[in-house]
């Protein structure tokens, strides 16, 4: 499989499938490990960066779930191709930058991926489409088993995994939920409830823009501390939270039915109606319009779509996706153009 | 008056700046400020945090702490201070008595109760072991179930006097 083989797969995350899928796109954990005594990858040299870079990609392509992954130096490919593999939710921003002895390990489902050298030596990174946080964790917790035989993990008895910032530090998990609330937006509820998951220790922020301004109404809700409790407990406490916050989105959607339905449907209808016929759009626009119909589409006002198609239109819209798959660099200008035709195609 | 920056709108924000001890005062629009706000806000990151929360006071003794340096990476406490992150995984004994606290005050618990590698050493399994004993005898005290507490602090005593003879403890 090749990157561009990707382009034209739906990554299983995107599948909305799993529990509460209506309401919560997809889960992640991802753990930080480094190997033992070896200077952390912003503080080692350019030979002790290239021998980690070579130790964990061997290791870890030996392991059973990931003998088929696909494996690259981060600097051999195009700035589109790890924008692409950003949008993908394969790789961090960060990891993007400074690239000469990076690398990425992705699997061909795109369940697993693990950067080599980001900020610590190994970020793996497990992702399930709904609710299934549990499973990413049965899942992470297998393929770093396998690792651990193979690297001698930085660890303390003490402090647990040793992490290059100490806010990692721990058990170096961190799970985290991508939930879309649009339903709570809509009544003015959100502000509440962002409150209320704050003061019980998790972060929750938009997954584009910032606090309350959350474009597309998607946020991330993931666990603040890493160490003083067990990775199971963590787990356990992210679900218990999420869970909350989902049955207020349902009671809420079923409110606003009951109550407020001719709204509801307009606007439902009117975002259907522009994205149909729009022939520039802004990634920013297009993020607002597909939450609407998505939310049309989980509560039946959108007969004829499903969400796999709604979920995989997030990403293919954004830019360096729009850029591959036209196959060469587009300006924003021309990228609002190929927006539009592409959502126009995809709607017919 | 006009901004200073976009020269069109009314400044209604007034900032002076300090740079190399020169002193600069603008006038700017709410606009300007914004953007400029986000550009300060870029310069203020967790390593700016981490640095307040690990200062543990002034004077001599700071000195001395800053100057600290890993043995394994040759990192001193004065970089993590400058950078918000860690050497290498020896930083962790080196800096510990700065980061013990640390590690508390962002985690709420500083210590360890989650996964053990497969492959690390018998005295790190059973140092595990012995906290996590100690962390039930609390709870059981707590719970004021004196049986159990009992019965588990007899096991934290055998263990201790067993893994004392046993080698170093972390």
């Amino acid at each position: 499989m090749t990157l561009n083989d990707m382009l034209k797969q739906s990554s299983e995350w995107l599948k909305g499938t799993g529990p509460s899928a209506d309401i919560v796109m997809s889960s992640r954990t991802r753990l930080a490990r480094n190997i033992d005594k070896v200077p952390f990858s912003n503080w080692a040299n350019k030979q002790q960066l290239e021998d980690i870079l070579v130790r964990v990609a061997e290791a870890a392509l030996s392991v059973g779930f990931l003998k088929n992954s696909l494996f690259f130096r981060l600097k051999d490919i195009s700035e589109v191709d790890r924008l692409f593999l950003v949008e993908r939710h394969l790789m961090s921003p960060e990891h993007a930058k400074d690239v000469e002895f990076k690398g990425l390990i992705v699997d061909p489902k795109e369940i697993v991926s693990i950067m080599i050298n980001e900020e610590d030596h190994l970020r793996i990174q497990v992702l399930q489409s709904g609710m299934n946080l549990r499973e990413c964790w049965r899942i992470i917790d297998e393929i770093d088993t396998a690792l651990s035989k193979k690297l001698p993990y930085a660890y303390s008895a003490k402090w647990g995994y040793l992490t290059a910032c100490p806010t990692n530090a721990g058990t170096g998990l961190r799970g985290s939920v991508m939930i879309h609330m649009p339903a709570l937006v809509f009544a003015g509820q959100i502000g509440k409830i962002l409150q209320a998951i704050a003061k019980l220790g998790l972060n929750i922020r938009g997954l584009y823009g910032e606090g309350t301004e959350a474009t597309g109404n998607i946020f991330q809700i993931s666990n603040q501390a890493s160490m003083g409790m067990t990775e199971d407990e963590m787990v356990d406490n992210i679900e218990r939270i999420v869970n909350q916050a989902i049955s207020r989105e349902e009671a809420t959607r079923k409110n606003i039915i009951l109550k407020n339905k001719e709204a509801l449907v307009d606007r439902v209808s009117r975002a259907y109606g522009t994205l149909k016929s729009a022939h520039i759009i802004s990634s920013t626009e297009t993020i607002t319009l597909i939450s609407a119909i998505r939310l049309g589409v989980d509560l039946g006002i959108v007969k004829n779509l499903d969400r796999t198609m709604v979920n995989e239109l997030f990403i293919l819209t954004q830019p360096a996706h729009l850029q591959k798959l036209e196959g060469k660099m587009l300006s924003s200008g021309e990228r609002d153009v190929k927006r539009a035709d592409l959502i126009r195609e995809k709607l017919k | 008056m006009l901004c200073d920056a976009c020269g069109k709108k009314e400044a209604t924000v007034h900032l002076t700046e300090i740079i190399n001890d020169k002193i600069t005062k603008l006038h700017i629009c709410e606009e300007c400020a914004k953007a400029k706000g986000a550009e300060m806000e870029e310069h203020f990151g967790l390593s700016d945090l981490l640095a307040g929360l690990s200062d543990l006071g002034s004077g001599v003794e700071t000195e001395l702490v800053g100057t600290t340096k890993c043995l394994t990476c040759g990192f001193t406490y004065n970089d993590f201070k400058k950078m918000g992150r860690l050497g290498c995984s020896e930083c962790y004994e080196a800096f510990k008595k700065q980061l013990g606290p640390l590690l508390k005050r962002i985690h709420g618990v500083g210590h360890h109760v989650g996964k053990v590698p497969l492959t690390v050493g018998k005295t790190v399994k059973e140092t595990r072991t012995i906290q996590d004993l100690k962390m039930q005898l609390e709870k059981a005290i707590q719970a004021e179930e004196f049986e159990e507490a009992a019965r588990l602090r007899d096991k934290v005593r055998e263990l201790e006097s067993k893994h004392k003879g046993g080698g170093s403890g972390e």
